[in-house]
């Protein structure tokens, strides 16, 4: 799926990374807590998430993530932003909430894709 | 390839810097044309280490030696030290403050993600002197 696709599923806000929305992402996650994300998350290309702060994108960094989406409505501060730029995460937020999120995803073909 | 040192200071209580030393450290090794897997257990124990050393030691140095065969990084702070390292090796286990919880870590995880991604870990601990953590990660 490409992430114009879950721009466009989740009715998202890029925050960066608009021009690379052609990139693919064939599996995700649903995480609130950073260390479950480096213990247990296996070669998702997404997290989806309701925490807002810079270590999101950091974790996202160290796991080889391409995206972070950030759910439930929750905006990022322009430090965040920066951070994700700076590190090539393409950052979304949606309105949407968290299980909800990962259903729409899930229902049009995106997979967890690790081991837990 | 000659042993490559990298050291990088870390602050107390910088959240939002931390992780810094980790994403250096992480692109020096992709750099080198290492594997994609040797440097996912790298950044993920020396993240968790970084953010141990910004949340419980006030900071202090992280010191990487990278060689062809392995990468060794050590962690000296001179923070209160660790009690029972035995309890802080607990998945589950924590004492971290609310305030780092609502970070989205403090989960008592920090420990044992490191041992899991490493090949090796050494913690020498003093109450009220400091921690030196060692890791080492094969190639």
């Amino acid at each position: 799926m490409k992430i114009s696709e879950v721009v466009s599923l989740l009715n998202a806000k890029v925050h960066c990374g608009g021009d690379q929305l052609d990139r693919e992402v064939h599996s995700a996650c649903g995480c609130d807590l950073m260390s479950d994300v480096l213990a247990y998350i296996k070669d998702q290309s997404m997290l989806l998430t309701g925490l807002v702060n810079p270590q999101v994108i950091r974790t996202a960094e160290m796991m080889d993530m391409s995206c972070v989406i950030l759910v439930r409505g929750k905006q990022p501060t322009e430090e965040i932003v920066e951070l994700a730029e700076e590190k090539d995460i393409i950052l979304l937020s949606t309105p949407i909430k968290m299980f909800s999120a990962c259903g729409i995803l899930y229902h049009s073909g995106l997979m967890d894709g690790g081991e837990c | 390839m000659q042993p490559l040192t990298l050291e990088f200071p870390v602050s107390a209580e910088d959240f939002s810097h931390a992780g810094e030393a980790s994403g250096a450290v992480k692109k020096t090794l992709k750099d080198l044309g290492f594997s994609p897997a040797v440097i996912r257990r790298v950044s993920v124990a020396m993240y968790e280490a970084e953010i141990n050393m910004v949340i419980h030691a006030n900071g202090g140095v992280i010191t990487a030696t990278i060689c062809p065969d392995k990468i060794t990084v050590v962690f000296a702070d001179a923070g209160p030290g660790i009690p029972n390292i035995d309890l802080a090796m607990q998945e589950g286990y924590s004492t971290a403050s609310e305030t780092v919880r609502d970070l989205g870590f403090g989960a008592g995880m920090g420990l044992p993600n490191i041992k899991k991604y490493s090949d090796s870990l050494d913690i020498k601990t003093e109450l009220g002197v400091g921690t030196t953590l060692t890791i080492t990660i094969n190639v």
